[in-house]
Formats: C-alpha cells, sequence, structure tokens
C-alpha cells in the first residue's frame, strides 16, 4: 500500500511541476521578452495578456514545493539546502518581478524601474530554475539522510546550460502565447521570435540529450541497453515530429497552434528527463521510496488532493475561458 | 566573521515572517469588507458601495500582491533554512500547509483574477461571488497556517519515534488545545486592523473635505464593525492567555516577567527585566495584577520562570516589552473604536475634529500590534521549535552561517525596497480616492483607453506627487 501511495504522489508532484513550468513559463516568457519592444503600449499588452493568471499559474510553484514537503519531507530538505542559492535568488526574482505587476500600473516616473524589474526579475527565476533542474539532475551529495557537499557544488558547466535552456523554452512559450492573445504588430514580431527561439530550445534539447549519457553512466544504462533503446525511441521522434509541426504551424500563420505546439514539446522534454532519472527523487542518492512520508500523511494529504485537485483545474479552466481571445491595442482589463 | 548558524537562521525566519505578517494581516480584513461592500451594492443598487468597493479592491491589489511574493518565500525557506525540522515536523506540518495551497490559494488566486480585471465585463453578483471567493480563502488560509503553528506551540495527536514526528490523530493534531484560541484571535485581529485602516481614509478624507458620502459611509461601516471586535478582542486575548498559562506556562511568566512561583504575581506596567539577577528594576506595578488576571484570585500563584532552568527559559524581555505594546495598543482599540461608537450615536462624529485627526493617524495600530503579539507568541516559545520536544537550534539545514547571513542582507535589501514603494503606491492611491466618474465611463470594459490605476498615477504626477 505504502509502494503505491508513494508512486501516487510522485505522479501528483510530477503533475504540479508540469503545470507550473508550462503556466508560468509563458507569462515568465513574457517578462523575458520585455525588452525586445522599445514600445510601452505594446509593453502594456504584454502584461494584460498575462494579467488575470498569473497569480494562479505561480500558485503551481507553491504546490510544487509543499508537496514535495508533504509526501518526501526527506527530499524536500536535501534538495533545498543543497541548492540553496539558486533556490532563494528564484524566490526573490520572483518578488520583484511580481510586485511589478501592480507597481507598475500604479507608477509614473518610476514605472521604467518597475519595466526592468518585471523583466529582469522573470529571467533570473527562469535562468535558476533552469540551474535547480541542472544542479538535481547531476546528483547531489548525500550522507546518512542529509546534504552533505558545499555552497556552490550546483554551480556546473551543465547546470548553467539547464539554466539557459529553461531560459530560452519559456521565451519561446512566451512569445507563442503573444501569437495566440496579441495581433498587430506585437502578435507578428512574437511569431519571428518564436521561430528562432524554436531553433534555440531545439538546439539546447539536443545538447542535454548529449550531454547526460556521455557524463552520466545511470542515464547512459537507462536509454541505450537493450531493450530500452527500442520502448524509448518514440521520445525523440515525437519530439523531432512536434518541433517540426509548430514550426510549420507558425509558418503557416496559424494562432493557437503554435502555443500548444510549444506546449507539447515542453512535455516531451520533461517526460525525457523523467525517463533518465526515475526512481530517484535526489540522484543517484534518494529514491521516491526513501524519501517518501509516513504513510499516514500520505494518505490524509491524497484524500484532499484528488477531490480537489479536479476541482482546481475546473476553475482554472473557467478564469482562460472567461478572459478568452485576443487583447486589442490599447485594451486593459480593469483594476 | 563568525556568526551563529541558529541566531541567523532565526533572524532571516523573523525579518521574512514579519514583513510577510502586514500584508495578509490586513488583506485577510480588506477582503471580507470588499465583499460586504459588494453585497451592499447588489442588495441596494446604491453607486456608492460599488465606488467604494473598486477603490478598496485597487489597494488591495497591490497589498495582496506583496503577500504572495513573501509567501512563497516562506513556504521555501521550511527547506533551506529549515530542513531539519522539514524532516522530523514534515509528516504532521506538510499536510497542514499543503491543504492551505489546495483549499485557499487557488481560490484566492483564481476569484482574485476575476474580482480584479473583471468590472463591465461580468454582472454584479459574479464581482461579489468573486469577493466573497476571495474572503473566503483568505480564511480558510488562516485557518490551516495557525493550525500548523499551533501544533508547534502545543503537539497533539502525534507520536515520535526515532525523533521523527508521525501522526497519529489528524483530528487532535489540527485543533489541538491552542489552535482554537489563536485563530480566533488572530482572525480578529486581521479584520480590526482592516478596520482601524479603513476608519483612518475615511478620517483622512472628511478632515480635507473631500468624498464627504463616501467617508461617512467607511466611517459608519467601520465604527459598527470596532465597537463589536475591539472589546471582544480583550474577551479572546483573555482566554487565550489562560489557555498559554496552562500549556506554555514559561510564556506566561516572561509576559509578565514574573520570577518566584511562590509568591503572587504583580502586573508590571513598566520594568526592566534583568535575566542575570533573576528579577525586575525599575517596576512600576500593580500588586497581585498579574494574579488577579490569570487566576481571577488576588493571591492566587502561577509557575514563575526560576522555576526552570535559564537555558529553558524564553528571552524574557522580548516577550515582556512585545506583550505591553500588543496591551497598549489593544485598550486604544477599545477606547477609539467605543467613543467613536458613541460619537456616531449622538450624531456629532463628523464634526469632532479632533477625533477625525486621532483615527487618521493611527491606521498603523493594527499591524503594530499584530507583530506584537507575534513577537510574544513565538519568542515566548523559545527555546523549543516544537514546545517540549525539539529545540530551535535542532531545526537549522545543514548550511554555512555565512551563507544563510548572505541570503539574509539580500532579503533585507528587496524587503526594504519593495516595501517603501509599496507603502508609497497605497499612499498614492489613497490620495487619489474613489472613483468619481459616472457609473458608465467607470465601468469602462475593453477599448477604455486607460486604467484606472493609470490615471491615480497620472493625477499625483499632475499634483507634483
Amino acid at each position: 500500500m505504502a509502494w503505491d501511495l508513494t508512486l501516487i504522489w510522485a505522479g501528483v508532484i510530477g503533475l504540479a511541476v508540469a503545470l507550473y513550468v508550462i503556466l508560468d513559463g509563458f507569462d515568465l516568457g513574457i517578462g523575458i521578452l520585455f525588452p525586445f519592444t522599445k514600445n510601452d503600449s505594446e509593453r502594456d499588452q504584454m502584461v494584460t495578456s498575462i494579467a488575470p493568471f498569473w497569480d494562479g499559474n505561480e500558485t503551481w510553484l507553491v504546490l510544487g514545493g509543499a508537496g514535495l514537503w508533504v509526501a518526501f519531507p526527506q527530499a524536500y530538505a536535501v534538495i533545498m539546502s543543497a541548492l540553496y542559492l539558486p533556490v532563494i535568488m528564484m524566490l526573490l526574482a520572483l518578488v520583484f518581478r511580481g510586485v511589478a505587476f501592480e507597481f507598475r500600473t500604479v507608477a509614473v516616473i518610476s514605472k521604467r524601474y518597475w519595466n526592468f524589474a518585471f523583466s529582469a526579475g522573470s529571467m533570473i527565476a527562469a535562468l535558476c530554475q533552469g540551474m535547480i533542474l541542472g544542479g538535481l539532475i547531476q546528483g547531489i551529495k548525500v550522507e546518512n539522510g542529509a546534504y552533505a557537499g558545499g555552497a556552490f557544488d550546483w554551480a556546473t558547466p551543465f547546470a548553467l546550460l539547464c539554466g539557459l535552456g529553461v531560459l530560452t523554452g519559456y521565451a519561446l512559450l512566451g512569445a507563442t502565447w503573444l501569437v495566440m492573445k496579441t495581433e498587430g504588430p506585437l502578435a507578428e514580431r512574437a511569431r519571428r521570435q518564436a521561430k528562432i527561439l524554436l531553433l534555440g530550445v531545439l538546439g539546447f534539447m539536443g545538447l542535454v540529450s548529449l550531454w547526460t549519457p556521455i557524463a552520466f553512466e545511470r542515464i547512459a544504462v537507462r536509454w541505450f541497453s537493450t531493450p530500452n533503446i527500442f520502448y524509448l525511441s518514440p521520445v525523440p521522434i515525437l519530439t523531432a515530429l512536434t518541433a517540426f509541426a509548430t514550426w510549420w504551424w507558425l509558418d503557416k500563420g496559424r494562432n493557437m497552434a503554435p502555443f500548444f505546439g510549444a506546449i507539447a514539446l515542453f512535455l516531451l522534454g520533461y517526460l525525457g528527463l523523467v525517463i533518465s532519472v526515475f526512481p530517484y527523487l535526489v540522484p543517484p542518492s534518494l529514491t521516491i521510496w526513501q524519501a517518501a512520508a509516513a504513510p499516514a500523511s500520505q494518505s490524509f494529504m491524497l484524500a484532499g488532493t484528488l477531490p480537489l485537485l479536479p476541482i482546481i483545474l475546473g476553475y482554472m479552466v473557467f478564469v482562460y475561458w472567461v478572459f478568452r481571445g485576443k487583447i486589442r491595442e490599447g485594451e486593459h482589463y480593469h483594476h | 566573521m563568525e556568526f551563529d548558524p541558529v541566531l541567523i537562521a532565526r533572524l532571516q525566519f523573523a525579518f521574512t515572517v514579519t514583513f510577510h505578517i502586514i500584508f495578509p494581516t490586513f488583506t485577510i480584513g480588506l477582503s471580507a469588507y470588499i465583499a460586504t461592500l459588494l453585497a451592499m451594492w447588489v442588495a441596494t443598487g446604491r453607486d456608492r458601495y460599488q465606488r467604494l468597493a473598486r477603490f478598496w479592491t485597487r489597494i488591495f491589489a497591490v497589498s495582496f500582491a506583496m503577500g504572495v511574493v513573501s509567501g512563497i518565500v516562506l513556504s521555501y525557506q521550511f527547506g533551506t533554512n529549515w530542513s531539519r525540522f522539514s524532516v522530523f515536523a514534515g509528516n504532521v506540518i506538510g499536510p497542514l500547509i499543503g491543504y492551505e495551497v489546495l483549499t485557499a490559494f487557488f481560490l484566492e488566486a483564481t476569484f482574485l483574477g476575476v474580482l480584479l480585471f473583471g468590472w463591465g465585463r461580468f454582472p454584479p453578483w459574479m464581482q461579489l461571488f468573486s469577493a466573497i471567493a476571495v474572503a473566503l480563502g483568505t480564511a480558510i488560509s488562516t485557518f490551516w497556517i495557525l493550525a500548523a503553528n499551533s501544533w508547534m506551540q502545543t503537539p497533539a495527536g502525534h507520536e515520535f519515534r526515532d525523533g521523527i514526528a508521525y501522526p497519529l490523530d489528524w483530528w487532535a493534531i489540527i485543533f489541538n488545545p491552542s489552535f482554537p484560541y489563536r485563530f480566533a484571535h488572530m482572525l480578529n485581529a486581521s479584520y480590526l486592523t482592516a478596520g482601524f485602516v479603513v476608519l483612518a481614509v475615511g478620517a483622512r478624507y472628511l478632515l480635507a473635505g473631500r468624498y464627504p458620502d463616501q467617508s461617512r459611509t467607511m466611517m459608519r461601516m467601520a465604527l459598527g464593525l470596532l465597537a463589536l471586535l475591539a472589546p471582544l478582542q480583550l474577551l479572546l486575548g483573555d482566554l487565550h492567555g489562560l489557555n498559554t498559562l496552562q500549556h506554555q506556562p514559561m510564556k506566561v511568566a516572561a509576559m509578565e516577567a514574573h520570577w518566584d512561583s511562590e509568591k503572587p504575581g504583580d502586573f508590571h506596567v513598566f520594568a526592566w527585566p534583568d535575566e542575570e539577577a533573576e528579577a525586575n528594576r525599575f517596576a512600576i506595578s500593580i500588586p497581585n495584577g498579574a494574579s488577579l488576571i490569570l487566576t481571577h484570585r488576588l493571591n492566587g500563584h502561577f509557575p514563575g520562570l526560576k522555576n526552570v532552568p535559564p537555558q529553558d527559559r524564553p528571552p524574557v524581555k522580548n516577550v515582556f516589552f512585545a506583550f505591553r505594546i500588543m496591551l497598549a495598543i489593544g485598550f486604544f482599540m477599545i477606547a477609539a473604536a467605543l467613543v467613536g461608537a458613541w460619537l456616531l450615536w449622538r450624531g456629532i462624529l463628523f464634526e469632532a475634529r479632533w477625533y477625525l485627526h486621532i483615527v487618521a493617524h493611527t491606521w498603523w495600530a493594527g499591524f503594530v500590534a499584530v507583530i506584537a503579539g507575534w513577537v510574544v507568541t513565538e519568542s515566548g516559545r523559545q527555546p523549543w521549535l516544537v514546545q517540549g520536544i525539539k529545540r530551535t537550534a535542532e531545526g537549522i539545514s545543514p548550511v554555512s552561517a555565512t551563507t544563510v547571513a548572505t541570503s539574509l542582507a539580500m532579503f533585507v535589501v528587496v524587503y526594504g525596497l519593495v516595501f517603501a514603494m509599496g507603502i508609497y503606491y497605497i499612499n498614492r492611491l489613497i490620495a487619489k480616492g474613489p472613483d468619481t466618474r459616472s457609473g458608465e465611463a467607470q465601468a469602462g470594459g475593453p477599448g477604455s483607453p486607460l486604467s484606472s490605476a493609470h490615471d491615480a498615477g497620472q493625477e499625483a504626477l499632475a499634483r507634483g506627487g
């Protein structure tokens, strides 16, 4: 029974992280694309397109953190201690970016500083999230169930590569979101940006796919030993097809399809990483079962999570539905 | 430079949580007020209520954003700075925080989007429904976070095996002995805090001769509430104190700077508790006052600090002085609420400028009282992290003190900047005041050129603000 619970929890947290990455990914992407427009009206449209959603999107990050603590306290403790600095940097960046949403609408003279805070905060948060991911994949030194390394163990070229990859990926999500939600010159530029970013994302995905099996033997064994190689080969093939389709949709002037193509690309990349590290939550030391909370805690929490998650997803769909459609120039949602 | 890692970790948590608590305290109360205004709008159709609701919603948005971002930091700090605590208490505390996210945060975040951006898009009942959902979300959030905090004060419903807490009875964990008192006291404190801010803003406008109708509505509504809740808080606080005496007697001993169990306790109006000498200096006291409050008998006895060795005592000065600050503000609030209600009843409130001046300048009362109250309860729990079971020093992360000190410095700089700007912008929104344009122009909707918040900025700029 405990075995099943732990697996279910790994699934729930995997879902929360995936939703977070996609949802906050596109709104962080808006901040990343901010410097590439000099036009204040366009910046307002960009922010307006995400204003009703960002708070809910970021709540998935809280659920990811809290869920990790609830279901895998040992992993939560180890990961947060080991990746202390990028986690704190990410949080500080999110503080700047979060308040900038409200402050820039109220500010007049200082608006450009809050534009900067919004953009820099988005970029740093994305970069840190990628470095946290890289720091986790490359492995964390654990002794007696606690972190046993230094403050900068995470800072490797591989972590930086992952950081830049996530930054580019979020920018792609943001650009395709703008293609879907805006019109006119803003949408046209986003379409051109999305193509470049798509190539960038493919480059980073390729680099990570080469780097991880070369540097980490456990990952090479997972992917290239028979029969795994046959079962797993659809993942890279599907990725290539999705990338091709996204490019084609961008090229043919489709509005909504590129955004969903970018999401699919993210999910495939995510799936690839899960395949690489499973069943480790903290590679190469703690599996999900070793890090699991007491079964009584996991089941108490699950009893509420299973009915509540559909409700939460329900009102999420509701808010995206009521604020559907394109933002026109000069349009603001009213405060 | 060498730092004490426990002290630095505590300082960091104290700093970030103190900063955070300011905003939820305000938004819990304010969301309930906004929901009430919208309910009155829907019921009466009077435009005044809708304008006030929109005005306060703008202020709510800025405050809520600061609350959200500082709250995300906290949810990760348990792991970054208190990872050993996360492991030994995670089975019990983790699910309570998890339920807070699931039942409260998503509700608030989703319907706040509708409330903020739905004006002119949706029918009034939908705005009302969203406001109620947000208000309900903030109260549910209070419920869970105080259940978690109260378990650390009065742990129940668990067992420790190999130094790790395992849940036995969730009902006992959530409704642990101090929880009902702490929850009621804190929720009431939030409504009081927001009530005094609304009262202050109403008084400020009346003194300046602006928005007379809306100001009177604000002051009437606020005083009606405060005249009930301020005295109620005294009762709730007293019950909470008696509960604390039962479960955490050393906290109460520090609150009263009471050293000897053999003697009845005096109530010290002022004193300088000397922890070395285990005595009070410069005491101005009401003889047997503390005994009367705590035991309801003049010569009643209650445990003194000397009952436990010095290393098991809380830092007396923090607790003692914070308690006095909270108490003084509490009595001020009762006086301000009752006098205001009396003036209102006599029909002379809006001409009583001396009274308007006082309340216009005491908008901060609730915030300071809440922070002082939390210092009493958290410092008073020391040296324990989980009362009587785990010491604070046992909870920290295996992270170097220098690292924690560096991040603390960054938090101080970032929060200082964000807080200063947040206060500045809220003040600007208040200075701008409720929208007085006609209902239709105000309803705006898609295609209207400027947001009202933008207007606020423009007007402030025009006035040299």
